[in-house]
């Protein structure tokens, strides 16, 4: 029941090495902070979970920030009403967003197309509406839902645990504390155990039938299968893996805020996907890793690290180069992500992952391999 | 529907169909006896489609009943007639373009096994060792088996056709309806779908058949009906058919074969 | 009533642009097949094509007049508009009337803009996917509106409305009632008349002439104008442009009523397509009703009276009827079947 394929328990063991050991590589790409890596797989989480929806059965949800507000929200209500372990909150978080997919998600999946995607776009735009205004009570607003020193963490004050500590409680797995690497850990397992489901599904008759449903509708209607549960079904897990990458974002910073469910957040998981490779196990993360890191590369440049790198140029050239680039770091980092969303879309269709076959196939035939090229289609 | 002699698995009672003003389907009784294969023939517009697409539940009857095995069809959506037993060749091949061809011979045998909805996620395609073995079976017996691997999209128009009649193949459905299996063919590929309806002819399975090649037809049928503008003018053995004035005035013009 | 009439009417001009918006973006879907997601950003363009032009048109010399001296002693410096300087009296009213007169400088760029980005960009992504075009569209349009911002900055530009069209025109006393009972600001006034002229441009040019005949029949069927051997290239380059154009003079026009900033585009993008999709995709009728009737609801739900009886309604409301109005209607008000639904 947990086996995997030859090929698919290579492909976990070499994803688990390479999240693991993230502190490693990206510590030359300036990225090894443990904040930024809990981001990193956080989004992975995310993505993969909308892609098991999009990329299956190809529907294009425009509303899945939702589902990461529901779960931030449910977590840090977890922590202010229950206890500050996370193993409830997270348990809260998905089932809760699970609920919520399946609401949102029988109205949804009663049309297909773009018809679907806005009233996907339609409900998430109207959770954060109310987020902001009806909703006050429970999300607290634009100051965002956070912990309270007074909160009354009924399960904590049964066991009296916490009861003495100074400040803010925080978040804690079976008593230790979750900041710091401990978290990026803690991140990196579920992300580790996020990938492994997603294997199992793409590799399951139930992910069969989804692409089937994204293949050829009427056919697997006329083949007996009832094809709206199962799109309910791949909905609700895709919320869920949401729901549980929200969950763990209010878990290493304990707050909860209305600007998740934004439609820019939902735009951005569809961009991760598209970007890495629809319906392929790892574009989605590969995806959600390089926006993360332009996000936050790109945009703590500023004027000041540029004229030093430049400082070798005469002065002239320094000035004139480093007002150019100024324009795509720091700030203006956006513009950056947006000439690569062309760039890539233009001359890498179908993302990332298709684009490397592609390359390997082109180099493949160069080499002149006799029979090299199987499954992968031919450049051009 | 007690007066359904036992061995009619398929009964269409009275069936009307009007679109609009215009009248598609009259008064058609139509009984398709197990395991025999039913041919139904006419000209151009004479409701033979509409007719398969009453039978299979696309569309509804203005009046009348379809019974299959004692339950009535009309109504039920295309899945559940599917799960019945009832398995449909489509006119235009409707298969899994994206899927590898072995995968759309697998798909339709988990459907069969599994029912209409199941959430296996945690079962693997690689080790449901004996529905891949029955499919790859399925594929040497239509000549696709070299190709298992290619995406079904790629394969030519007929290697459509034939992958399309494995996949109703081998759900083993009581009745498969085939709404011209041989159109748009080379005459060698015809021979050879010939060649394979006649050997599952033997397993029992009940066919209803919509064909233009009359080649077609009476290599198989074991009955016929023939349409005439919407209404069954005669229904048959083959030679009956053959001989019958008015089946040669409406539609063979007088010469067969 | 009078009440319920203010709100129709206030209602009537946001209607108007966001019409206009998704009229452009139907046209582009119908002809070209493209899924534009920058095309909010065409209005955001359009927004401060206007703010150039007031700009340019404000430039200043400064000189120092030595005669006169301020309070504490230094000498007044005096800034005349170089137009002043060149036109006299005309200058001061070209400049007064900045919004409505930069519709000139915006048709010809708008233009340009929109047939470099189908020429550059679009074109190569008619046989692409939905998901890529939004893709590559959705790049398009961060990266218009960064550019945007290094330009002008972040904060809203507030565009004045010409003198003698400010204040409210009394409209109640038209229709017989008593004075001040009804009124409507004149600016909201003639972007009303503005959005129904524009509409009625674009109906009238896809109806009456053999260009726009083109591009009707291959909105109703794509492929078979195709294999006629018409040349759909240049047609496709010219709806664009078109589509860039109606969305330009609708922002140009709009800026005194909302003080335009770079991100403007994207908060209309998401709901011009809902506006789209209510009316129908692929549906120009559709468009410009679902327009007007979303307009108009938005403006009722942000009623005092309403929202105290529904709390939040205002902030849901086109959200709201987008949900009801697609599941009870499958295709949206006037959608045809087998549009962007697979």
């Amino acid at each position: 029941m947990f086996s995997l394929s030859r090929k698919d328990l290579a492909a976990l063991a070499v994803f688990a090495v390479v999240v693991l050991t993230m502190p490693l590589w990206l510590s030359p790409l300036g990225a090894a902070y443990p904040g930024l890596m809990q981001k990193f797989a956080i989004y992975a989480i995310f993505a993969i979970g909308f892609n098991i929806l999009f990329g299956l059965t190809g529907y294009l949800s425009f509303g899945h920030a939702a589902f990461i507000g529901v779960g931030s929200y449910t977590t840090v209500w977890s922590f202010k009403l229950l206890t500050m372990d996370i193993v409830p909150a997270m348990i809260f978080a998905v089932i809760t967003t699970g609920v919520f997919a399946l609401v949102i998600g029988y109205f949804s999946l009663r049309r297909t197309g773009i018809y679907f995607s806005i009233l996907t776009l339609a409900f998430a735009q109207m959770c954060y509406s109310l987020a902001y205004s009806v909703l006050t009570p429970i999300t607290n607003g634009e100051t965002g839902l956070l912990l309270a020193r007074d909160d009354p963490r009924y399960l904590d004050a049964m066991f009296g645990a916490q009861a003495n500590i100074a400040g803010l409680p925080q978040p804690t797995f079976l008593g230790s504390s979750v900041t710091g690497y401990t978290g990026f850990y803690l991140c990196a397992a579920i992300l580790i155990v996020a990938f492994y489901v997603s294997q199992k599904i793409f590799a399951s008759p139930f992910g069969m039938a989804l692409r089937g449903i994204k293949s050829n509708q009427t056919r697997m209607n006329y083949t007996g299968f009832n094809t709206k549960p199962y799109m309910l079904a791949a909905f609700v897990i895709s919320g869920m893996f949401a729901g549980l990458a929200g969950a763990l974002l209010s878990i290493t910073d304990p707050l909860a805020g209305a600007e998740r469910m934004k439609w820019t957040e939902s735009g951005n998981v569809v961009l991760m996907t598209i970007l890495g490779g629809v319906g392929t196990l790892f574009g989605p993360v590969i995806g959600a890793w390089l926006i993360k890191y332009f996000e936050n590369i790109f945009s703590a440049i500023n004027t000041n690290m540029l004229n030093n790198f430049f400082s070798f140029l005469p002065d002239g050239l320094q000035n004139v180069v480093v007002t150019v680039l100024s324009k795509f770091v720091g700030e203006g980092w956006h513009l950056t992500l947006g000439l690569m969303f062309v760039l890539i879309v233009v001359f890498l269709p179908g993302g990332l992952v298709e684009g490397f076959h592609r390359l390997m196939a082109r180099l493949k035939r160069r080499r002149g391999t006799p029979g090299g090229v199987t499954s992968v289609q031919p450049a051009e | 529907m007690s007066e359904t002699p036992p061995n009619i698995i398929l009964h269409a009672a009275d069936v009307h169909k009007n679109f609009g003003g215009l009248r598609a389907l009259s008064d058609i009784d139509l009984q398709i006896e197990e395991g025999k294969t039913h041919a139904i023939i006419g000209p151009n517009g004479a409701g033979k489609s509409t007719l398969l697409n009453v039978i299979i539940g696309r569309i509804p009857p203005t009046s009348g009943a379809v019974v299959f095995d004692g339950t009535v069809l009309t109504g039920k959506a295309p899945y559940e007639i599917n799960q019945l037993g009832i398995s449909r060749v489509f006119q235009t091949p409707e298969i899994f373009p994206d899927l590898p061809v072995l995968h759309n011979v697998m798909a339709p045998a988990f459907a069969r096994r599994d029912g209409a909805f199941r959430i296996n996620m945690f079962r693997s395609v690689e080790s449901e060792g004996e529905i891949r073995q029955e499919a790859e079976d399925m594929l040497n017996d239509i000549g696709l088996h070299g190709r298992r691997e290619d995406h079904a999209g790629s394969l030519s128009r007929g290697d459509k056709r034939r992958l399309e009649l494995a996949m109703c193949l081998i759900q083993r459905p009581r009745l498969l309806l085939l709404d011209e299996p041989t159109a748009g063919m080379s005459r060698h590929d015809t021979n050879s779908t010939i060649d394979l309806l006649r050997k599952i002819k033997s397993s029992g399975m009940t066919k209803v058949i919509i064909e233009h090649d009359m080649h077609v037809v009476f290599s198989l049928a074991d009955r016929i009906s023939v349409l005439a503008q919407g209404r069954i003018i005669a229904s048959g053995l083959p030679q009956e058919i053959k001989e019958d004035p008015r089946v040669q005035e409406a539609y063979l013009g007088g010469s067969v074969e | 009533m009078n009440v319920f009439l203010a709100q129709l009417l206030n209602g009537l001009d946001k209607g108007g642009a966001y019409a206009l918006i998704a009229l452009g973006l139907t046209l582009v879907f119908g002809t070209l097949g493209v899924v534009n997601f920058a095309h909010g950003a065409l209005f955001m363009l359009g927004c401060f094509c206007a703010v150039t032009f007031r700009y340019l048109i404000t430039l200043e010399t400064v000189t120092v007049d030595p005669e006169k001296l301020s309070p504490w002693g230094a000498p007044v410096e005096v800034r005349t508009p170089l137009v002043q300087n060149w036109f006299g009296d005309f200058g001061a009213v070209l400049v007064d009337y900045s919004v409505p007169i930069s519709i000139l400088l915006a048709i010809p760029v708008m233009l340009i803009i929109g047939i470099a980005m189908e020429r550059g960009i679009i074109k190569h992504f008619y046989k692409r996917s939905h998901a890529e075009q939004i893709l590559v569209t959705f790049g398009l349009a961060i990266v218009l509106q960064e550019i945007v911002k290094s330009f002008f900055g972040a904060n809203p530009v507030p565009q004045p409305i010409p003198t003698d069209l400010r204040g409210a025109a009394d409209i109640g006393v038209w229709f017989g009632m008593a004075p001040h009972v009804l009124t409507y600001p004149w600016w909201r006034l003639l972007y009303l008349l503005f959005s129904a002229v524009v509409i009625g441009g674009v109906f009238a040019f896809l109806q009456f002439t053999t260009f726009g005949m083109v591009v009707r029949a291959g909105m109703a069927d794509r492929e078979t104008v195709g294999l006629m051997g018409i040349d759909i290239d240049r047609r496709f380059t010219i709806v664009f442009g078109l589509a860039a154009v109606v969305a330009g003079v609708a922002g140009v026009m709009y800026t005194p009523l909302l003080a335009p900033n770079y991100h403007l585009g994207m908060d209309f993008l998401v709901l011009s397509f809902v506006v789209v999709v209510v009316g129908g995709m692929g549906s120009l009728p559709g468009a410009v009703a679902a327009g007007f009737l979303l307009g108009i609801l938005q403006s009722f739900a942000s009623m005092t009276e309403v929202k105290s009886l529904i709390p939040g309604i205002d902030q849901v409301i086109i959200y709201l009827v987008a949900v009801v109005i697609l599941l009870v209607r499958p295709r949206g008000l006037m959608g045809r079947r087998g549009i962007m639904e697979s």
